[in-house]
């Protein structure tokens, strides 16, 4: 066991490798045995992660299932994951085996996909798992390399344009994460994330350019990584790479992106922002709820007029990121609790919706919603599908989707109304441009001749859903599965969050006294 | 017992969705509708044997986030008990119906098949109906509210080859959206105020929500009065009051039956159920009781005239429902909550009953709807005819004057204009008397258009008109049962003095708890204390002093204990009782002067009605188009909000947001572009090469960066 999450990490990493020695040839064989390989290897590594889970104890707020190793450069390999970190692995880990078998008919460079596709599945592990900042931000510059090629190789016409607006964006944030990663070991001597837990960085105001700075060095850290993980959420206004990169990117690149690659920013903001800069998010977190709800607003509004399947849910995805930052940054347990719920669930309704579109995008190879409708004539089952996400998408009780967006809006709600008012009217306009594109697309008769032999979903597409099916339902039913694991430790960082707050004000308070 | 009453209709509609196939169709449907039947048995054996305590049933946990905790959980007093009855008799009444309605149906083709598809659905709704009325927390409320929302959804586009039946579920899930946008702003600030959202614990803590002042928006509130307006809002929403009724009449594009259950019997009234619920908190909400009787007078107004012009059956019946709903609501708001229940329970009744009537004419004359084209199915269709009639003497109101003998929607409706007297709101009483003259006048001239007079559809049609099939008659004769008798029957418990009211609905009697001084000041009458006080002297005085004791501690026990909660101030009911006599008479006088009015424009003289009509145009038009709300709201928030996500997209994303990246990154992008067309020629080697290139890079980058500080 105690190796248990270094083998769950690189088990795909592996997998990877020995299709890139081994495996030769192009021929309907070797892509099967490439599929194969790829889908037993994050089986596997799913299993892992089910010892993971079932040895994980909830009450214990520290990091678990540690490993720590010198590594070169006198870094050191650090490994271990708490109650906000462990459920991103499990998520990862539970939806890989499906994105593989989402692109069972790809047939251009079967080989390399998987390849990709498994390089990816360790680098976004190592992300959650991490407890090392050297290696933390390895693994989160990394993982851009293989969704950039994912998108760049097996995407759509415009793919060029969408894998560099992605590629520069999301570096342009991490550079400056570089910098205050820098800046922070200097500052602290150390780049164990624990260790930097109980680290205290100045948050004296400092000048800088002639601007006088609240919360000093802090300020400008939460800044720096702010830069980062608001382009990776991705938070409005720096979300126009998203719509680009879903709509290019192939059906596999979407649900990998808007799944679990997106969370890497709110993972983000709860590992680095909120435990290390108390003050500093305590300063900037009104402005990030602004921020959130003008997302939420702002993006439904957008989705309601797009014409593209992929990029209506793209934007969507993007109002959702709103709720899950709007809950990060109220800093208290509802709201927390909410935006890792949010997160999670997120993660299976988002990545069905774009499975759902891959479905009738492999038959009639177009996003178009006008070039649907009437689904429901030969796909029922389908259109069931179709519908549940949709709900679910929407927040319907007893979907996940609830359970996040409510509990988000009640942590909201206790420090500003006027957000939490603007925020819960998204509830209104999401309803509108789910059900409207639900209508276009699935609803009315069958009357395009394109449209008349489309066939049903088949038993592999079948078998892709039902887990997604039995997760969402699950989870909205009896929350408590996501809830009992994170509770302890949103609770512990709250009650951190809380005392360095206290401090700091009363610092400030004794400060002005003098 | 009270589980089973809530699941089996889920089990049903599982069986019926995803087993049909194994069933057979048939089988599936008589297994679902049985279920019902058995879940509407046992809900009345649960009303009949209720004793009046309110029981908690805990299932299993839900929501659990630091100091908030829900659970599923059954809350079973007598609202439940009233709704759990209703909701299951026209609910399993309904399903027995569709087996003749919905056997064949022309917007299908032959080969497929709906009806296992329809039943599902029909018994989904009902499960997430009674979760919705059985909840004891806000949240699992909204659960089945959101779940009624969304069968109601499905079921207004049973139809999806029709345009028009796509667009009005989505009319409907939407406008209810902007309710439930209040709703949840109202649960939202319970848990802030009470750090709860269970029902007993809102309820014990309302006093000092009374004394509570709320930041909320641009200003401070009252706390209870802002909660229970928002909460009002979500009932606005669902039950079609005035700005969001938009989607009722529209929802008539569902299959009849649904329009039965769900939209006349069930789901519209589960805001007055929600208002009915909170009453606690209501009795310390003054501006909120104000503004709910305001709108809902206005709607019971507004629904009315509208519906004295249209000829489409369904829809006369809908505005109907929505202006009965007004009634409702104007009752609760002026504090007789019981009153209010009351109507609802009756108005299930006729209203479902009228609702199947139509369904049985237009099941008769071919799915024609348009009354234009009726007449003269008295002969044809007698059963029909007379379940009709039935429900049209209990919407108008007959019944012999000054007695307790009439048809259902006499006594109830009665109630309610008589509390609006007692409790001095002359505004509404005006507005509903007015407003059950109209009522009389549209509900029969739909009856005069429709059985009497000569048959203006084609002779075709008119021949083949037939009685419908057993399986639709029997529901018919059940409720028209129900609409005779079910005002009579209950007039005691809902409307009778406050001791038999505060019996059936456990709220703590004086007869009970005589001993204890300060469980009997929630009794309006001071007489009545003085009956019931026990003979200590100084009880009785500490008594008295209690009924002018506005925020008191006193009122406590008896918050939530019972169904509903009536503050030892309100004396609603008993002074309705009491009324003049004029205005006893007044609801009977405005329905004779409707009745008149119909039968001279529809059968004395016929052409009079197109005469009115050209010569008021305007107001004719104003009516017909249903006060153009719905071009206004098409008009402001459609294409308003349509227009504005295209501005934001196109000049938003577009050319701020895109154009400042790319304005920064302009010679970069082609740059890459041109490498990466050279890149993209190579084999997967060079991506894995430049791949380790890149992770290389980085780490140098940053090791040079973290030696060289």
């Amino acid at each position: 066991m105690e190796n248990l999450l270094t083998i769950m990490i690189f088990l795909p990493l592996i997998a990877g490798l020995i299709l890139m020695v081994f495996l030769r040839g192009d021929d309907a064989a070797a892509q099967n045995n490439a599929k194969w390989l790829a889908l037993i290897a994050t089986l596997a590594t799913f299993l892992t992660s089910i010892f993971l889970y079932a040895g994980f104890d909830p009450a214990n707020t520290g990091f678990q299932f540690v490993e720590d190793r010198d590594w070169l450069l006198g870094f050191s390999y650090k490994m271990g994951v708490d109650g906000i970190s462990v459920l991103f692995v499990l998520l990862t880990t539970f939806l890989m085996p499906l994105v593989i078998a989402s692109c069972w008919e790809v047939k251009h460079r079967v080989k390399e996909y998987m390849i990709a596709l498994l390089f990816l599945e360790t680098l976004m592990l190592g992300v959650f798992c991490a407890l090392d900042l050297v290696l933390f931000y390895l693994f989160f510059e990394a993982g851009l390399i293989p969704m950039f090629l994912i998108i760049g190789i097996w995407g759509g016409a415009n793919r060029i344009y969408a894998s560099f607006k992605f590629f520069l964006y999301t570096l342009l944030g991490s550079v400056l994460m570089l910098v205050a990663i820098i800046a922070m070991y200097v500052d602290s001597g150390t780049t164990d994330i624990p260790t930097l837990f109980s680290h205290e960085f100045n948050a004296t105001p400092l000048k800088v350019l002639g601007i006088n700075v609240l919360g000093g060095l802090q300020t400008l850290m939460w800044l720096a990584f702010f830069a980062s993980f608001a382009v990776k959420m991705p938070m409005w206004p720096f979300h126009t790479w998203l719509p680009d990169a879903h709509v290019q990117a192939p059906t596999a690149g979407s649900v990998v992106l808007a799944a679990i690659l997106l969370k890497m920013g709110g993972y983000g903001f709860l590992r680095f922002s909120l435990p290390m800069f108390p003050v500093a998010s305590e300063l900037l977190g009104p402005f990030v709820l602004w921020m959130s709800v003008i997302a939420i607003i702002y993006t439904s509004l957008v989705a309601l007029v797009q014409t593209d399947m992929k990029k209506l849910i793209a934007y969507s995805s993007v109002a959702h990121m709103g709720f899950v930052t709007m809950g990060i940054f109220t800093a208290n347990q509802q709201g927390i609790d909410g935006a890792i719920f949010q997160m999670i669930s997120h993660g299976f309704i988002s990545g069905a919706l774009f499975l759902c579109v891959g479905v009738i995008y492999d038959r009639m190879h177009t996003r178009e919603i006008s070039a649907y409708g009437g689904l429901v004539n030969r796909m029922p089952g389908y259109a069931l599908v179709f519908m549940l996400f949709t709900m679910a998408n929407v927040g319907l009780p007893g979907t996940s989707g609830f359970v996040g967006e409510f509990l988000t809006i009640i942590g909201v709600f206790k420090v500003n109304t006027w957000i939490a008012f603007s925020a819960t009217s998204g509830v209104v306009l999401s309803a509108a441009y789910a059900l409207w594109l639900y209508r276009r697309v699935v609803m009315g008769d069958l009357i395009k001749e394109s449209l008349r032999t489309i066939t049903d979903m088949n038993l592999r597409e079948r078998v892709i859903f039902t887990p997604l099916v039995v997760m969402t339902i699950l989870l909205g039913v009896y929350p408590a599965l996501i809830l009992d694991v994170i509770g302890p430790s949103v609770g512990l960082l709250v009650e951190n969050y809380e005392e360095s707050i206290s401090v700091y004000s009363h610092s400030i308070l004794s400060f002005s006294k003098h | 017992m009270e589980i089973l009453v809530l699941f089996s209709p889920l089990v049903g509609a599982l069986f019926c969705g995803f087993g049909w196939r194994l069933l057979g169709e048939n089988l599936a449907c008589w297994i679902a509708t049985a279920l019902l039947f058995l879940s509407a048995v046992l809900s009345w054996i649960l009303f009949l044997k209720f004793d009046g305590n309110t029981q908690n049933i805990t299932i299993f946990r839900w929501i659990e986030s630091g100091t908030l905790s829900t659970n599923w959980a059954i809350r079973f007093d007598r609202l439940t008990a009233i709704m759990f009855i209703v909701i299951t008799t026209v609910s399993s009444l309904v399903h027995l119906y569709s087996f003749g309605y919905m056997a064949h149906d022309e917007n299908f083709e032959e080969a497929e098949s709906y009806k296992p598809r329809f039943f599902a659905y029909l018994s989904f709704f009902t499960f997430t109906m009674l979760a919705l009325v059985s909840a004891n927390n806000l949240v699992q409320m909204f659960f089945g509210w959101e779940g009624v929302g969304v069968a109601s959804y499905l079921l207004i586009g049973f139809y999806f080859k029709k345009p028009s039946a796509n667009a009005a579920a989505i009319k409907a899930f939407v406008v209810n959206r902007v309710g439930d946008f209040g709703f949840l702003l109202g649960i939202f600030g319970l848990y802030l105020l009470v750090d709860s959202i269970n029902l007993n614990d809102i309820f014990q803590a309302i006093p000092d929500i009374a004394n509570t002042k709320l930041t909320f928006l641009w200003r401070e509130w009252n706390a209870a009065n802002l909660i229970a307006i928002l909460l009002f809002i979500g009932a606005m929403g669902k039950s079609a009051q005035l700005f969001l009724h938009v989607w009722l009449p529209d929802a008539m594009e569902g299959p009849t039956p649904v329009s039965a259950l769900i939209h006349a019997a069930t789901m519209v009234t589960a805001g007055v159920f929600l208002v009915c619920r909170m009453s606690p908190l209501l009795e310390y909400a003054p501006l909120a009781k104000n503004l709910i009787v305001f709108v809902g007078a206005s709607t019971a107004f507004f629904a009315a005239t509208v519906g004295l012009v249209q000829n489409d059956i369904k829809r006369v019946i809908a505005y109907s429902t929505c202006s009965q709903l007004g009634y409702m609501f104007v009752a609760a708001g002026l504090g007789a909550y019981s009153v209010a229940m009351f109507h609802l329970l009756t108005h299930a009744f006729f209203k479902a009953m009228l609702f199947l009537g139509a369904g049985s004419v237009i099941h008769a004359m071919h799915h024609e709807q348009d009354m234009r084209f009726y007449g003269g199915l008295r002969k044809k269709i007698p059963y029909t005819f007379w379940a009709m009639m039935i429900g049209t003497l209990a919407i108008t109101g007959v019944g012999i004057p000054l007695t307790h003998f009439g048809f259902a929607g006499f006594i109830s409706k009665d109630a309610i204009i008589e509390s609006a007297f007692g409790a001095g709101s002359n505004f509404s009483f005006w507005i509903l008397i007015i407003a059950a003259c109209f009522t009389s006048f549209y509900s029969w001239r739909l009856m005069f258009m429709t059985f009497f007079g000569k048959s203006r559809s084609n002779p075709e049609t008119y021949s083949h008109a037939r009685e419908s099939p057993i399986t639709m008659l029997i529901p018919l004769g059940v409720l028209a049962l129900g609409a005779t008798f079910s005002g009579m029957l209950f007039l005691g418990p809902f409307f009778g003095d406050h001791q038999k009211v505060n019996k059936f609905f456990g709220i703590t009697g004086s007869e009970i708890h005589a001993t204890l001084p300060n469980s009997t000041n929630h009794i309006p009458q001071s007489e009545v204390i003085t009956h019931n006080s026990p003979s200590d002297p100084t009880h009785s005085t500490v008594e008295k002093e209690s009924l002018k004791d506005i925020s008191g501690t006193h009122d406590r026990s008896a918050l939530g204990e019972g169904g509903l909660f009536f503050r030892n101030d309100n004396h609603v009911i008993e002074d309705a009782h009491h009324v003049p006599t004029w205005v006893k008479l007044s609801p009977f006088i405005a329905m004779v002067l409707g009745f008149s009015l119909a039968w001279v424009f529809y059968i004395r003289d016929p052409k009079l009605p197109r005469r009115l009509s050209v010569q008021q145009k305007y107001i004719y038009r104003f009516l017909l188009n249903k006060w153009y709300f719905d071009e206004l709201y098409d008009f402001v928030f459609v294409r308003g909000i349509k227009a504005l996500g295209r501005l934001l997209w196109v000049r938003g994303d577009g050319n701020i947001i895109d154009g400042t990246i790319n304005g920064i990154a302009l010679g970069l992008i082609p740059l890459f572009t041109r490498l990466a067309s050279k890149v993209q020629s190579g084999f997967i080697f060079h991506y894995a090469f430049g791949m380790i290139i890149g992770i290389l890079v980085l780490i140098s980058w940053f090791a040079i960066g973290g030696s060289s500080s």
